[in-house]
């Protein structure tokens, strides 16, 4: 059961992600970018990570892909069909990505028996199985890790100001 | 039950992929959705691991990762509404300020 959704959602994953690369017009390439997003999302649920999967279709899909189709209307509507899609470099970047693929898949292959069962220390098994998904990340994310989330919404308001002030109308 | 080296190879091939978007394009726009790609397959890496060491701390780092992203997704698409609105193009080649 749980490798067949593995399969199903890695193949829909692999294709949106291809598509996404390949499609000629940007609007076409966000809505497989959203197809994407939320196959990932379907992998998280079946990892049993149900806030991550929330969050990344609540922050992903509902946020920053709207975003991206908001400022595609903005920016590019006009006589991108016809264009070149491709930058000169085209068929050397091509080559170098399948031999970092490769490069990749092979060491992570070698190192398979590192992830495997029996070789990870039981210490780290310490999942608190009574409490929910959401209630240990949250728990988590205000006590161990506090400050990291207090910088990262100062990176938010940093972000916020410096999109402001970049659309600005004299810069 | 699906190994982690399954899950580690898809979000390698998904890395890749979008390493070749980044690299090929020539619409910023889709290269900034390579980059989104890109963080996401770390993503997946973070919570697989988080799933196989049953340590709910790789979510939190993922929920992380999202934050970032959204930063930068953010400053990003402001840098090309800028860049559009002086420069008329949203193709990477054609942008060569900096070229002697």
């Amino acid at each position: 059961m749980e490798a067949t959704l593995f399969y199903i959602l890695a193949t829909m994953l692999v294709v949106f992600a291809i598509l996404t690369v390949t499609a000629a017009n940007p609007v076409r390439s966000a809505v497989f970018l959203i197809s994407a997003l939320l196959s990932m999302a379907g992998f998280f649920f079946l990892l049993e990570a149900e806030f991550v999967g929330a969050v990344q279709i609540l922050v992903y899909v509902g946020g920053i892909m709207v975003l991206f189709l908001f400022v595609i209307m903005l920016v590019s509507v006009r006589e991108v069909e016809g264009q070149r899609r491709a930058n000169r470099q085209w068929k050397t970047a091509l080559v170098l990505g399948i031999v970092l693929s490769f490069e990749l898949v092979f060491f992570v292959v070698q190192g398979a028996e590192v992830f495997s069962a029996d070789t990870i220390d039981q210490q780290f098994l310490n999942l608190d199985s009574q409490t929910g998904n959401t209630e240990t990340v949250g728990g988590l994310l205000y006590s161990t890790y506090l400050l990291p989330f207090e910088i990262a919404s100062v990176l938010l308001l940093v972000a916020m100001i410096a999109a402001v002030v970049l659309t600005q109308k004299r810069l | 039950m699906v190994d982690v080296t399954h899950y580690l190879v898809l979000s390698t091939i998904v890395f890749s992929i979008g390493v070749v978007g980044v690299l090929t394009r020539r619409n910023v726009i889709i290269i900034l959705m390579s980059i989104e790609l890109m963080l996401n397959s770390v993503n997946l890496n973070l919570v697989a691991f988080s799933d196989r060491l049953q340590d709910p701390s790789g979510q939190v780092f993922a929920v992380f990762v999202i934050t970032v992203a959204a930063a930068e997704a953010a400053v990003g698409l402001g840098i090309i509404i800028a860049l559009f609105r002086n420069k008329e193009t949203v193709n990477v080649d054609e942008i060569d300020l900096m070229r002697g």
